[in-house]
C-alpha cells in the first residue's frame, strides 16, 4: 500500500477504508443531537458559541499549518479542529462575548495543538485546555449563564455576543445549576432549603434533556465503534462512586449522585471530552482507570471547586496522566507468562 | 478546590513514585569492564585507525578520558555515533569529515599475479585475514577481512585492491518507508 | 455438529472476496514454455543443484538436493532440457534476484516411475519421514518451513496434537477450500500420514465457519479419529499462534515454536502432498493457486511449481491496466516487482490489486483500534512511535519480535499509518545489528589474539615467518585460476574504484551526501 523510492511496498494492501476525517464527522453527528437540544434550552446563543470557535479554531489551524509549512487539506479538513472548535462553543456561556470563545479557540489550536507538534501530538485537550484558560483568566465572564428558560433570543443575544453589552439582556444570571446548588451548600444551607426555590429546575431546566440528548449520541458513538466503552464507563462509575459516598455521608451536604449524572457536562464529558484519543490512554484497562479517575475528580472538583463545571480540569489533570497509565497497563503480550 | 488538586496530585505523585521504583528495578546492573570497554562494545572492530587512534579500543579510552570527540569512526558511521551518544548521555554529532566519509562494506583483494609475496600485508592486517608466506602468493580470507586498508600502503607492488564486501555481508534490508506528514 | 471456536485476541473481519471461488472447481492451465526453480524457496539453507545446464530431465526427478538438515529438495515439474543456472527474478519484496534452475519443457511431459506405495501398515515414522523429505514437501500455507524438518522435531519432543490448518483467512485465497472439497479423501490420508509420523495421539482438522462444503467433503468420509472444528471467519484465524490458541487454549511461548506448545500444525495442501508422496510416489511438483482480484475468470489453478507468474495472470487475462501483483494475501502478501517471477511451492494466491488513490497518512492519533485488533496484544501505536525514531531497544523492550507481521493494526488504522513497513524496517535493522556486533566480537578477538602474539613473540616473529618462506623457495606457482583475463579486469576496475573512493574521501568532497550504508 505505501509505496517509497524503491518501490518498495509493505504489506498489508488493503486498508478498512477508515480515515481520521471519517472519526471525525461521525463524532460531529453524534454531537447534533446535544447541540440542539442545548440551542433549545439555552437559546441561540450556543450555536453562535459554536460558530465562533470553529472558526477561530479552523483560522488558527490554517496559519498553523501556513507557517509549518504543512500540506493544508488534509490536516485543515482532518476535523480534529472543527471538533475542538465545538466541544469549546459547547463550553462556552452563551452569551459571552466573541472574543472570549476566539482567544480560547485560537489557545487551543496554537499553544495546545501546534507547539507540541500538531494533530497527535497533543498531551492535552485542546478544546478543555482553552477553556481552561478562560476560566482562569475571565472568571466573572465564564460564569455568566442565562436563567434556565429565560427568553434570550435573536437580537439580544447578537448584542450580547457582539457589542459585549450584557447589561442589556436582563436574562443573565450568574449561576448555573451546579454552581447554585455548590454556592448554597458552602453557605452552610440545607440541600433541603435550596430545593423549594431553584430546586424545581435542578434537574429541570433542561440539563438533564441535554444529559439525555449527549448521552444518546454518546451511545450510537459506541454502537459505530468510534469510541470504545472504557472510557464513559469509568467515567460514569467513578463520578456515582464518588458521589454516592459522599451522598451516603452526609446527604443533607451533598448533591444526590442523579443529580451529578444529571446535571453540567457529565454526559458530554463522558463521551466526547475524555474520548478524545490523542490524550487519553490507548490500553483499554488503562482507559478504564483514566475514567474512573476523571469521573471521580468531575465530583469533587463540582463540590469543593469554584468552577462552574469539573469536567475541563478534571480531563486535562487526568491528561498529563496519561502517558503514565498506558505505561502501567500494557496488556499481556501473546506467549508472555502472565507476571503481573 | 484545593482538596481536589491535592487529590489528583497524590494520584499523580504516587503514579511516579511506582514508575521510579519500576524503572530503578528493570535498569540493568552496570558492567564491570567500565566505561572504556562499554565503549569499546559500540565500535566496529575494523581497527583501521582512521579516527587517529591506534585502533578502536584506544580510541575507546580516550573517549572514556575525554580525549577524543564520539564522531570520529568511518567504519561505524552515523549508528555508532547514535548509540555512542546515547551511552554517554551526550547529543549525536554529524561525522567529522576530517576521518573520512561512511562508505558500503568493502574487503580487499590481492592480485595474485603481481604478488611478490614480501609479507609485508601481513604485518599491516590487524586482523590476520591474510595467508600466505614469504615469497609465496598471498590472499586474503574474504570473511575476516575488515576492510581497514591498512595492509595497501606497505605493499611494494600495489597489488592490493579494494572490492564492495560480499552480498552476506550487506543483506536486503527493508527500507525505511516513505515519510509521513508532520 | 461442532461448534465455532472462540478465544484468540483482537483480529479484524475482513471482506471475504472469495465467494465467486468457493464451489467452483479447480481449472489446469497449459504448460508453459520454461519452469524456473529459485534456489531457495523454502526456510533453510538453499538447495544445491545435482543437474548441469544441457541435461534432459524428466518430471519428477530431482533438480537439487537439500543442502543441510534444515533445505529442500527440488523436482522438475516437467520433462525437458535445463537451459541456465543463473539469477532470475523470484518473488521479493525488493525485486532481489536469486539463483534459479531453469527448464525448458519439451512438450512431451514424461514422468520418471513413481516410486512404490510405502504400506501404511508396517511403515516406521522414519520411514514416512524419508518419503516426506525425498518427495520435497515445505509447508505450504506459511513460509515454506522443510515438513520433514518439522516432523522430526514434533517426533522429538513427543508432540501429542497434530493440527491440520485449513483456515484460509486472508481474502481472496480459496485453492485450499477447493482442493479440500476435490481431494478431501488425500487430505484425510495426509492426516494419517502426518499423525502416523509423529506418533500423535491426537489429529483436528481446522476449517473456517463458512467452508460448508469442504467440511460437507471431509465428513462423509471416514475421519480416522481425527476431528474437525470451525473457526471463526476472523482474520487471522489461521494464524499458527491464533489457531493453537483456539483449539487447545494454551498459548505458544514468545520466542517459542508451536512443538513447544505440544503441537505440530500442518497445512491442509501439505497433507495432502504427503499422501501424493507416500501412497503415489509423486514428489511435489504442482500446487493450486488462486488467482484473483482484477482478472477477467478469477480461478484456483492447478498449477506445475516453476511457472511464471505471468502465465497465471495471462490465463486468466488482466482485466484492468493499472494494477499491482501481490502474492499471496492482501493482508501478509509480496508486492511483485519482477511478473516472471515463478510460483513456489508456497504460492497460495495470485492477486491483482486496482493501483490505489495516493494514501494520505496522517500522524497516529492514538486512537487504539490498533490495539484492540493486534493478535499478538502488542502496542502497535508505541512500537510505531518507537520504530519511526529509530529507537530499536525500546521497541525490541515492547516486544517488537512478536510481531507476526499480520497487518491488522495497518488495515484498520484510520491514520492510515504504513505500521508493518516501519516493523519490518525495524525488525531488519535490529537484525543487521546484531550481526555487525556479533561481528566485532569476532573481530575484537582475532585483534586482541594478534596484539598478545606480538607481545610474545617480539620481533623474532616476523624472522621465524621469513625463515619458513624460504623453505618453500621453490615450490611451483600454483595452478592458473581458469578466467585470470575476467579477474584482472575485475580487479583493475577495482583499483580505480579504489582511486574514486579515496578522492571521495577526501574532506573536499566530504559534503556530499551520505548514502546511508553502514
Ligand atoms: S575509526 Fe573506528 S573502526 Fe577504525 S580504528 Fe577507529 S574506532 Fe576502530
Ligand atoms: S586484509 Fe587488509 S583490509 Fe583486510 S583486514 Fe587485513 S589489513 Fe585490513
Ligand atoms: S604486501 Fe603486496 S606484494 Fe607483499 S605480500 Fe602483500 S600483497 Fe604481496
Ligand atoms: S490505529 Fe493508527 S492512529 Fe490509531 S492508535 Fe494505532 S497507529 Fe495510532
Ligand atoms: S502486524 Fe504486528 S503489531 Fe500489527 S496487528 Fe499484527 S501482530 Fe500486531
Amino acid at each position: 500500500m505505501q509505496r517509497d523510492a524503491d518501490g518498495v511496498a509493505s504489506s498489508p494492501h488493503i486498508h478498512s477504508g477508515a480515515s481520521v476525517a471519517g472519526v471525525m464527522r461521525r463524532v460531529l453527528a453524534a454531537l447534533a443531537p446535544g447541540v440542539m437540544v442545548s440551542a433549545w434550552f439555552l437559546g441561540p446563543g450556543v450555536l453562535l458559541q459554536i460558530g465562533i470557535a470553529t472558526v477561530a479554531a479552523l483560522a488558527a489551524e490554517a496559519a498553523m499549518l501556513s507557517v509549518r509549512g504543512l500540506a493544508m487539506r488534509p490536516f485543515l479538513f482532518d476535523g480534529t479542529a472543527i471538533v475542538a472548535g465545538v466541544l469549546l462553543g459547547l463550553a462556552m456561556p452563551p452569551l459571552a462575548p466573541w472574543w472570549l470563545a476566539s482567544l480560547a479557540a485560537v489557545f487551543a489550536m496554537v499553544v495546545v495543538k501546534h507547539a507540541h507538534g500538531g494533530v497527535g501530538h497533543n498531551l492535552f485537550n485542546p478544546a478543555m485546555a482553552g477553556y481552561a484558560l478562560l476560566l482562569v483568566c475571565f472568571p466573572y465572564a465564564m460564569k455568566s449563564w442565562p436563567a434556565p428558560g429565560a427568553e434570550a433570543w435573536a437580537a439580544d443575544v447578537l448584542g450580547a455576543v457582539f457589542l459585549v453589552d450584557t447589561a442589556k439582556v436582563d436574562a443573565v444570571s450568574g449561576a448555573t445549576a451546579l454552581s447554585f446548588v455548590r454556592d448554597g451548600l458552602r453557605g452552610m444551607k440545607m440541600l433541603a432549603e435550596l430545593r423549594p426555590g431553584a430546586g424545581a429546575s435542578l434537574l429541570g431546566g433542561g440539563a438533564a434533556w441535554v444529559n439525555l440528548a449527549f448521552l444518546g449520541g454518546g451511545l450510537a458513538l459506541l454502537a459505530a465503534r468510534v469510541i470504545r466503552w472504557q472510557i464513559p464507563a469509568g467515567f460514569i462509575a467513578g463520578l456515582l462512586a464518588v458521589s454516592l459516598l459522599l451522598y451516603l455521608g452526609d446527604a443533607q451536604r451533598h448533591a444526590s449522585p442523579l443529580f451529578h449524572l444529571m446535571g453540567g457536562a457529565t454526559m458530554l464529558g463522558a463521551f466526547f471530552i475524555a474520548t478524545d484519543p490523542v490524550s487519553s490512554p490507548v490500553t483499554p484497562r488503562g482507559r478504564l482507570v483514566f475514567g474512573l479517575l476523571v469521573g471521580a475528580v468531575v465530583v469533587l472538583i463540582r463540590r469543593f471547586g469554584q468552577y462552574p463545571d469539573g469536567v475541563a480540569f478534571a480531563v486535562l489533570l487526568m491528561n498529563a496522566a496519561a502517558p503514565l497509565i498506558d505505561r502501567h497497563t500494557r496488556p499481556r503480550v501473546y506467549g508472555e507468562r502472565d507476571t503481573r | 478546590m484545593f482538596t481536589a488538586i491535592a487529590m489528583a496530585v497524590l494520584v499523580l505523585g504516587a503514579l511516579m513514585a511506582a514508575r521510579v521504583l519500576v524503572a530503578a528495578s528493570a535498569s540493568p546492573p552496570r558492567g564491570s569492564h567500565g566505561l572504556a570497554a562499554d565503549i569499546d562494545r559500540l565500535l566496529p572492530q575494523t581497527q583501521c585507525g582512521r579516527c587517529l587512534h591506534a585502533g578502536c579500543r584506544p580510541y575507546a579510552e580516550a573517549i572514556a578520558r575525554g580525549a577524543a570527540r564520539i564522531n570520529q569512526c568511518p567504519p561505524g558511521g552515523e549508528a555508532t555515533i547514535r548509540r555512542l551518544a546515547q551511552l554517554l548521555g551526550v547529543e549525536p554529532l554529524a561525522l567529522n569529515p576530517r576521518h573520512g566519509r561512511q562508505a558500503p562494506a568493502s574487503v580487499v583483494i590481492i592480485d595474485e599475479e603481481a604478488c611478490i609475496g614480501c609479507t609485508r600485508c601481513i604485518q599491516a592486517c590487524p586482523v590476520d585475514a591474510i595467508v600466505g608466506a614469504a615469497r609465496q602468493m598471498h590472499t586474503v580470507i574474504t570473511a575476516e577481512c575488515t576492510g581497514c586498508e591498512l595492509c595497501i600502503p606497505p605493499c611494494p607492488v600495489d597489488c592490493i585492491a579494494v572490492v564492495p564486501a560480499p552480498a552476506a555481508q550487506h543483506a536486503w534490508q527493508w527500507p525505511a518507508p516513505g515519510r509521513v506528514s508532520a | 455438529m461442532s461448534t465455532v471456536l472462540r478465544g484468540f485476541h483482537g483480529g479484524v473481519r475482513l471482506p471475504r472476496s472469495k465467494e465467486t471461488l468457493q464451489g467452483t472447481g479447480s481449472r489446469s492451465v497449459a504448460l508453459p514454455p520454461l519452469l524456473i526453480y529459485p534456489l531457495q524457496a523454502h526456510v533453510g539453507t538453499p538447495a544445491r543443484p545435482v543437474v548441469g545446464v544441457g541435461q534432459k530431465v524428466r518430471r519428477d526427478e530431482l533438480l537439487a538436493a537439500p543442502s543441510s538438515y534444515v533445505s529442500q529438495a527440488i523436482h522438475a515439474g516437467t520433462s525437458g532440457v535445463i537451459v541456465e543456472i543463473a539469477a532470475r527474478a523470484v518473488i521479493h519484496p525488493g525485486g532481489v534476484t536469486d539463483t534459479c534452475i531453469v527448464l525448458r519443457a519439451d512438450g512431451e511431459d514424461r514422468r520418471l516411475t513413481p516410486a512404490p506405495a510405502l504400506d501404511l501398515g508396517r511403515a516406521t515414522p522414519e520411514g514416512l519421514l524419508a518419503r516426506i523429505a525425498e518427495a520435497g514437501i515445505v509447508g505450504m500455507g506459511g513460509a515454506g518451513f522443510p515438513s520433514h524438518v518439522k516432523l522430526r522435531e514434533g517426533l522429538l519432543n513427543a508432540v501429542r496434537l497434530l493440527i491440520i490448518n485449513a483456515v484460509e483467512c486472508e481474502p481472496y485465497i480459496a485453492c485450499d477450500e477447493c482442493m479440500i472439497r476435490e481431494r478431501a479423501a488425500d487430505v484425510l490420508l495426509g492426516a494419517r500420514i502426518l499423525r502416523q509420523a509423529l506418533r500423535a495421539s491426537q489429529c483436528v482438522i481446522a476449517l473456517e465457519d463458512d467452508m460448508q462444503q469442504a467440511r460437507a467433503a471431509l465428513s462423509r468420509r471416514d475421519l480416522a479419529g481425527a476431528q474437525i472444528v470451525r473457526v471463526p471467519a476472523i482474520y487471522p484465524a489461521g494464524g499458527e499462534r491464533q489457531l493453537i490458541r483456539m483449539i487447545t487454549g494454551a498459548e505458544v511461548p514468545a520466542h517459542g515454536l508451536p512443538i513447544d506448545a505440544g503441537v505440530v500444525m500442518h497445512n491442509a495442501a501439505t497433507a495432502a502432498a504427503v499422501a501424493d508422496a507416500v501412497a503415489g510416489g509423486l514428489p511435489l511438483t504442482e500446487r493450486l493457486v488462486t488467482v484473483a482480484g482484477a482478472v477477467r475468470t478469477p480461478a484456483n489453478l492447478r498449477v506445475r511449481i516453476g511457472t511464471p507468474i505471468a502465465h497465471l495472470l495471462d490465463a486468466c487475462g488482466r482485466s484492468a491496466a493499472d494494477a499491482r501483483v501481490i502474492v499471496g494475501g492482501p493482508m501478509m502478501g509480496t508486492r511483485l516487482i519482477d511478473e516472471p517471477a515463478p510460483v513456489v511451492k508456497t504460492t497460495n494466491c495470485v492477486l491483482r490489486l486496482p493501483a490505489a488513490a495516493e494514501d494520505c497518512t496522517m500522524p497516529c492519533i492514538r486512537c487504539g483500534d490498533c490495539v484492540e485488533v493486534c493478535p499478538a496484544q502488542l502496542q502497535p501505536q508505541a512500537l510505531y512511535e518507537l520504530a519511526r525514531a529509530g529507537d530499536w531497544d525500546g521497541a525490541s523492550d515492547l516486544h517488537l519480535f512478536d510481531c507476526i507481521e499480520c497487518g491488522a493494526c495497518a488495515y484498520v488504522c484510520p491514520s492510515r499509518l504504513p505500521l508493518v513497513h516501519y516493523y519490518r524496517h525495524a525488525k531488519s535493522e535490529i537484525e543487521a545489528l546484531e550481526l555487525a556486533q556479533r561481528r566485532a566480537a569476532e573481530l575484537r578477538s582475532r585483534y586482541e589474539a594478534r596484539l598478545r602474539r606480538l607481545a610474545q613473540a617480539g620481533d623474532a616473529a616476523a624472522e621465524a615467518e621469513g625463515q619458513a618462506g624460504s623453505d618453500v623457495d621453490a615450490a611451483p606457482a600454483p595452478a592458473a585460476v581458469p578466467d585470470r583475463a575476467a579477474m584482472r579486469a575485475e580487479i583493475a576496475a577495482a583499483v580505480a574504484r579504489t582511486k574514486a573512493r579515496r578522492t571521495a574521501n577526501t574532506p573536499a568532497a566530504a559534503g556530499e551526501d551520505e548514502d546511508g550504508a553502514r
